[in-house]
């Protein structure tokens, strides 16, 4: 049985200060037929409020099954869902989506109707008044990089595919929803516009901080936007974690594999300078190369290439010279591996 | 008939827009009373994919009884007068509404409605924002094609004296006056093209025309 429940706890009223949700999972286990093999098996996940979370696994590994269980799209054959105190079940599915950002692929957008109608689509759906809607559909576009001007009244079909995506983002964010659920949302985009709206989302994640779970299958999208991945396979959670120790330290062979880990430029990527760090003592700081100590190991590496230095002064953010870092002290931080299923790579 | 006598339309132009004005009040009323079962039957079609063969069968079979056979057939049982002409040209209506209903609601793309649902609408919100709304140039070209041909086949059932322009014509040939026969054809096919071409006005105005020709598509 359904029950009329508030909706409060979904989404934020405070007009600039946003705050996520914490959705959690348990046991969810969802079959499409009888006999056929769960399309998501016994999951079990909580996230925290205000993290950026990843799906990432094969197709076909029950991504967007879990997904739309969580925005009721799709009903979980058991288990269950909650979002922060509510569990998703006691709200009629369409008051539960009017307070969870959806974004998809592509034919997200309603072709009928202009940029401005598409993006007050949910704020009508929830009763705001002609001019609060106006003022937050110009506020949102601004938010996504669309001049308002230029673009309030065009139709879908006059946007680029990535203007389409940003559109599709200022849409699922209009009611100001403390969970975005994003299903694929850049994977028809080109490579640098995709990066383009990859940096868009970190700096609106920043700004609003939600919850956003974030489905892909592209590994290099996974390490640039997540907080935390969740790595799928056959219905199952096979990790959970941060990108560096996906990285570094993955649950099994299938995992190494999956997000490259033997690959050292990825892991250079993920990796921190501070992993690397030796005493400053050894080294003259004179004259040579500086680099911060948020950068990780693979600016440290290409910084030494270029500059032709055999070590460099790490600092921290006023300046201060707190370590160094040499082309041994990065190969060894940098060394592959050792994930359980994989043979030990054999020393020279 | 060797010249246009238009001697007819011309001095009885009263009588011929009278006649007219029953026509369109005929093809209007079968319009009404055609639109919502076929509504019910595309719907119907659209919602249980396996009805929809049996459904488009039907009344395509229906529409391909000639229209002198079907008056003939239909005499015995619901007399002459408007009432058989009007079952006539609901039926053979259905052909172009139901065809055309199932075509532009199976031709929205699925994606779409569900992020209708998605973002939060209700079962009768995304039929009427978003799903009709895709729906409708194709539906209301179906409403075109139909109503034309109710006009036309209009025209024949003047023969169980249903009235209309077609009366111009039956009297015509009886009395063998070509010039009032002309006059019939002249309006019939006038009062045709008019509703085509209203038709496609209110096409060129729905949401989808609009957003297609801003799109230079
Ligand atoms: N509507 C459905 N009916 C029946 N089976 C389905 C349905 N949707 C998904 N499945 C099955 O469930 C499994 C998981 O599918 P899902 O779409 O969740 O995978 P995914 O990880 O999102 O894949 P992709 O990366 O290709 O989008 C697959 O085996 C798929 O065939
Ligand atoms: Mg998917």
């Amino acid at each position: 049985m359904e029950r009329t429940i508030s909706t409060d706890d979904l989404s934020s009223h405070a007009d600039s200060e946003h705050h996520g949700s914490a959705v959690r999972l348990e046991n969810v286990t969802k079959r499409y037929g009888d006999d056929s093999l769960p399309a998501v098996d016994d999951v079990s996940l909580t996230i925290d409020p205000g993290e950026l979370v990843i799906l990432l696994g094969p197709s076909g590994s029950g991504k967007t099954t879990l997904l739309k269980m969580i925005n009721r799209l799709y009903e979980p054959t058991s288990g269950q869902i909650w979002i922060d105190n509510t569990e998703v079940h006691d709200l009629k599915p369409p008051q539960l989506r009017r307070h969870i950002g959806y974004v998809i692929q592509q034919s997200g957008l309603f072709p009928h109707m202009r940029v401005a109608d598409n993006i007050a689509v949910v704020p009508k759906l929830l009763g705001w008044d002609k001019k609060r809607i106006a003022r937050r559909v110009d506020e949102l576009l601004a938010l996504v990089d669309l001049p308002p001007q230029t673009y309030r009244r065009r139709y879908p079909s006059q946007l680029s595919g990535g203007e389409q995506q940003r559109v599709g983002l200022a849409r699922a964010l209009a009611a100001e929803p403390t969970t975005m659920l994003m299903d694929e949302p850049f994977g028809a985009l080109d490579a640098i516009t995709r990066a383009h709206l990859q940096d868009e989302l970190l700096r609106i994640h920043r700004q609003l901080e939600q919850t956003v779970l974030f489905v892909t299958h592209d590994i290099e999208e996974a390490v640039r936007l997540a907080q935390k991945i969740v790595v799928m396979r056959d219905g199952r959670v096979v990790q959970y974690d941060t990108p560096v120790r996906i990285v570094t330290q993955p649950a099994n062979e299938f995992v190494a594999e999956l997000v490259g880990a033997d690959d050292v430029l990825r892991r250079m990527s993920l990796l921190p300078v501070d992993l690397a760090i030796e005493p400053l003592a050894h080294f003259a700081a004179n004259g040579v190369p500086e680099i911060s100590r948020d950068s990780y190991l693979r600016d440290a590496l290409s910084q030494l290439v270029e500059s032709g230095a055999d070590h460099l002064v790490v600092v921290d953010n006023n300046d201060h010279p707190v370590g160094a870092l040499s082309l041994e002290s990065i190969q060894r931080a940098a060394a592959p591996p050792e994930h359980p299923a994989t043979p030990a790579a054999v020393a020279d | 008939m060797s010249k246009l006598d238009l001697s007819y339309l011309i001095d009885h132009r009263g009588h011929v827009w009278a006649l007219t004005v029953d026509h369109i009040e005929l093809s209007l009323t079968a319009l009404v009373i055609a639109l919502p079962i076929a509504i019910v039957l595309g719907v119907l079609a659209v919602r249980f994919r396996p009805l929809s063969w049996p459904i488009l069968t039907l009344v395509g079979i229906l529409y391909t009884i000639p229209s002198l056979a079907f008056l003939a057939f239909l005499i015995p049982s619901a007399g002459i007068g408007r009432k058989p002409a009007l079952i006539i040209l609901v039926v053979y209506a259905q052909v172009f509404l139901v065809r055309n209903i199932i075509t532009g609601l199976n031709g929205v793309n699925p994606d779409t409605l569900e992020a209708a649902r998605g973002v939060g609408m209700t079962g009768a919100q995304v039929f009427w924002k978003v799903w009709l709304p895709l729906a409708l140039p194709v539906i209301i070209a179906g409403i075109r094609i139909a109503l034309v041909t109710i006009i036309g086949i209009a025209s024949i059932t003047a023969w169980i004296n249903a009235g209309g322009l077609g009366d111009l014509l039956f009297v015509g040939i009886n009395r063998d006056y070509p010039a009032m026969v002309l006059a019939g054809v002249v309006a019939i096919v006038a009062l045709a093209l008019v509703t085509d071409l209203g038709i496609r006005l209110i096409e060129w105005l729905t949401p989808v025309a609009r957003a297609r020709r801003a799109g230079g598509a």
